[in-house]
């Protein structure tokens, strides 16, 4: 079970390779897909090494990607879950 | 609004046009002044550094005029009222940032006690020869708001003045002086705080989500922000849109550039000070201001007893300038006269706003002095026989 | 526009005008890689946002203030300094951070730089080292290392560079360190320690610039560069600032140089005016925003 898990916004990449370089354990490779722009963002090929650390996050100079704890991810979904149980407003 | 008493030295006094205009400044509530010395200006700051620890407020002498001139404007943004004080090369060195106030509606008072120039110049002697730079020295298309002192008296009292206009119409106010009346000593009387009026900020009340930092609603000028309120505001030298964000575009550029400009011309009207006298009848109108007014009236009293028609017209706000009024008098006038304290700078715009309608004399000077009133009565006299 | 499974959020993001996404920086430029750490130290500073300006003078860096959810303000070529002195002692609550880049604060802005560290005014000063005037079309900076290949020095720099580190604490910088855009966790550091401390604190980042100055010096791209810097960059805490300069492909000190206690320029201000005017003395005006 991973971790954490990471979050890209395609459409701001200019796939530069900071994250698929600097991610410590190897989460990313760059894709062969485009966004709108031409570029070509990352994605996940190891999700499961993903430790949520967020260095990808902190080297992208586009803010197109980030890392998260998936025990912060569980929370929000947690929350998710309460809120559709009426649990909050 | 009336003036904060801390800043205000009630009372009659015997100051030089430099030290009035330092207490116009605090009268008009500025707290924070950024200066570099530059002879014949000096004294004002000095005067301030003096002043402002007992008022509250603060003073930085910056280590050029490049720094004073936009050390202000970040005080200024900082909630300040503030001003700086220099002479012809402090002035060019401050053109870029009297644009950046232009641009970025920072409002704001830059004082020039004029003196001899071109380059160093004459450093204790006067001129009056930076009104066209007043005008147009920094580059690209914007307006400012000029006004000329002719007495320690003005010094205090129009100080006040161009505080306010720069408030209500947040644009930098160019206060031009020269070097005689910043030099001049004479009774200055200075009125107690509640009967001085002075125009407080245009501050928004719009909330946080709201607010435009260059949006304006039918008036053109726009509510301020500070920082440190939450606003949270984007400010920029480059061509921007009602965000605040740089839109570079000819569309933004038009739309922009001439609010900057009508904001100003269309108020021409109730910003243009001029003092009258003998108008109606006259054959030939004298227009002056700063110290050559002075010198002037000697000549127009002088013609008058020599029965000559002479109306005195002085330009107490150079810019934006009073172009409706000569133009009115051009259309029955035999003519102008213009003397200055350089080789024909206001005299250019006499003659553009006649409209060819009637003659202009120019009475230069190339400055280091002032007129011989024997000078501008002769042209008075050329005048009356066109 | 987000193609994210949950409801998570880029830590950065909330600092960020996303309205103005995506930026000008160029693919591989470090600009943006310095806001991430900038906005992680405002995170772990737990600064207040709303009593933060932010600015910044002309240049790719000085872009910086037009994309954070600041109080910012874009000024002109290299008086992002004096600018922020003004905000500075008209309101010294605020916490003021200088964003800009090396040509604008070293060479245009090279006199204010010496002067705000003389004086020790309070400021945080983050200087992005790309060598070069990027935004102009890569002219040489007084940051340019010799021998490198510029626009205005189509045959290779001859001047040597300004050794940035030691002329700020030369000049009096109570706190000076030096990072690269690979020390991004350093560097959130560095900041936050900055933001700790009263007087003028100055940090450089080495960035790249791959469109100008790695093009045209045939270093290759952005992330060339930032393995350049991963390889090349010794950590060397404490060093003595007169040899942390750099050249064109050696290494590159980096850490925290000089971290000193002097009083800054407003609690001198106060001191010198209690000790002469006593009681007559008003520090905060009666009528601080003059406004309707």
């Amino acid at each position: 079970m991973a971790k954490g898990r990471v979050s890209i916004v395609v459409e701001r990449c200019k796939a530069c390779g900071f994250c698929v370089e600097f991610c410590p354990t190897h989460v990313l490779s760059l894709s062969s897909a485009f966004n709108s722009k031409g570029y070509h963002p990352p994605h996940v090929v190891h999700p499961e090494k993903c430790s949520g650390c967020d260095l990808c996050g902190m080297y992208c100079p586009d803010f197109a990607i980030y890392g998260t704890k998936v025990a912060e991810v569980k929370s929000t979904d947690a929350a998710k879950e309460a809120k559709a149980a009426g649990g909050e407003k | 609004m009336k003036a904060d008493p801390h800043g205000v030295l009630t009372g009659t006094h015997f100051l030089d046009g430099d030290h009035a205009c330092c207490e116009g400044a605090l009268a008009a509530g500025a707290r924070f002044a950024a200066g570099y010395p530059i002879t014949p200006s000096t004294e004002v700051v000095e005067r301030f550094a003096a002043r402002v620890p007992m008022v509250g407020g603060s003073f930085i002498q910056m280590e050029d005029e490049l720094a004073a001139s936009i050390t202000l404007q970040g005080a200024v943004w900082g909630g300040a009222k503030a001003f700086t004080v220099t002479s012809g090369p402090g002035f060019s060195l401050m053109m870029e940032h009297i644009g950046y106030a232009a641009m970025t509606e920072t409002p704001c008072v830059f004082v020039d006690v004029q003196r001899g120039g071109p380059s160093t110049g004459l450093p204790t002697l006067p001129a009056q020869a930076d009104m066209m730079q007043a005008r147009w020295g920094s580059h690209g298309d914007y307006e400012i708001i000029a006004l000329c002192p002719n007495s320690p008296q003005e010094c205090f009292d129009l100080t006040i003045k161009a505080f306010n206009l720069s408030e209500e119409f947040r644009v930098p106010v160019m206060f031009m002086m020269d070097e005689v009346v910043g030099h001049m000593t004479e009774k200055v009387v200075i009125p107690p705080a509640d009967q001085i009026d002075i125009v407080p900020r245009k501050h928004t009340h719009k909330s946080v989500e709201e607010y435009l930092p260059y949006g304006t609603n039918g008036d053109m000028v726009p509510e301020m922000a500070h920082a440190g309120e939450g606003y949270k505001f984007h400010i920029t030298g480059l061509t921007h849109d009602e965000r605040g964000y740089p839109n570079m575009t000819p569309q933004t550029q038009d739309k922009l550039v001439k609010r900057l400009q009508n904001k100003i011309r269309t108020a021409a009207d109730r910003i243009c000070l001029l003092e009258e006298d003998g108008l109606e009848n006259a054959d030939v109108v004298v227009v002056s201001y700063g110290i050559t007014s002075r010198v002037a009236q000697r000549a127009i009293d002088v013609a008058h007893e020599r029965g000559l028609k002479v109306g005195k017209l002085r330009l107490i706000t150079a810019w934006p300038f009073p172009d409706k009024k000569i133009g009115e008098l051009a259309a029955r006038v035999k003519a102008f006269v213009v003397p200055e304290l350089n080789l024909g700078q206001m005299v250019r715009e006499v003659e553009r706003a006649s409209g060819g309608k009637a003659k202009t004399l120019a009475v230069p000077h190339a400055g280091g002095g002032v007129h011989n009133p024997e000078e501008i009565l002769r042209a008075i006299v050329e005048a009356s026989r066109c | 526009m987000l193609n994210v499974v949950d409801d998570t959020i880029n830590p950065v993001e909330p600092f960020l005008r996303t309205d103005r996404m995506p930026h000008i920086w160029c693919p591989g430029c470090g600009i943006g890689t310095t806001v991430n750490s900038f906005a992680r130290a405002l995170i772990d500073s737990k600064i207040d946002l709303q009593s933060l300006a932010l600015v910044s003078g002309i240049g790719c860096t000085g872009r910086v203030a037009g994309y954070v959810k600041l109080d910012s303000f874009h000024t002109t070529h290299g008086r992002a300094i004096p600018f922020a002195t003004g905000l500075k002692l008209a309101n010294p609550k605020l916490n003021v951070v200088v964003y800009s880049g090396d040509g604008d604060l070293s060479a245009i802005g090279g006199n204010h730089l010496i002067h705000a560290a003389r004086r020790n005014i309070d400021l945080k000063v983050i200087c992005v080292n790309n060598l070069i005037y990027a935004m102009t079309g890569g002219q040489t900076a007084p940051t340019t290392p010799g021998h490198a290949t510029t626009s205005t020095n189509p045959y290779g720099t001859f001047e040597p560079a300004f050794n940035l580190p030691h002329l700020v604490e030369a000049a009096g910088a109570v706190y000076v360190a030096r990072w690269t855009t690979f020390h991004v966790r350093q560097l959130a550091r560095s900041i936050s320690e900055a933001f700790q401390k009263k007087g003028f604190s100055f940090i450089e980042v080495i960035s790249p610039c791959p469109t100008l100055y790695q093009r045209r010096n045939k270093m290759g791209d952005g992330l060339d560069t930032m393995k350049y810097y991963k390889e090349k960059s010794k950590v060397k805490n404490g060093a003595p600032t007169s040899e942390v300069g750099l050249t064109l492909n050696g290494e590159i000190a980096v850490g925290k140089f000089v971290d000193r206690d002097r009083p800054d320029y407003q609690s001198m201000m106060r001191a010198q005016y209690v000790e002469s005017l006593g009681d007559r003395y008003v520090e905060e005006p009666e009528m601080e925003c003059v406004c309707g």
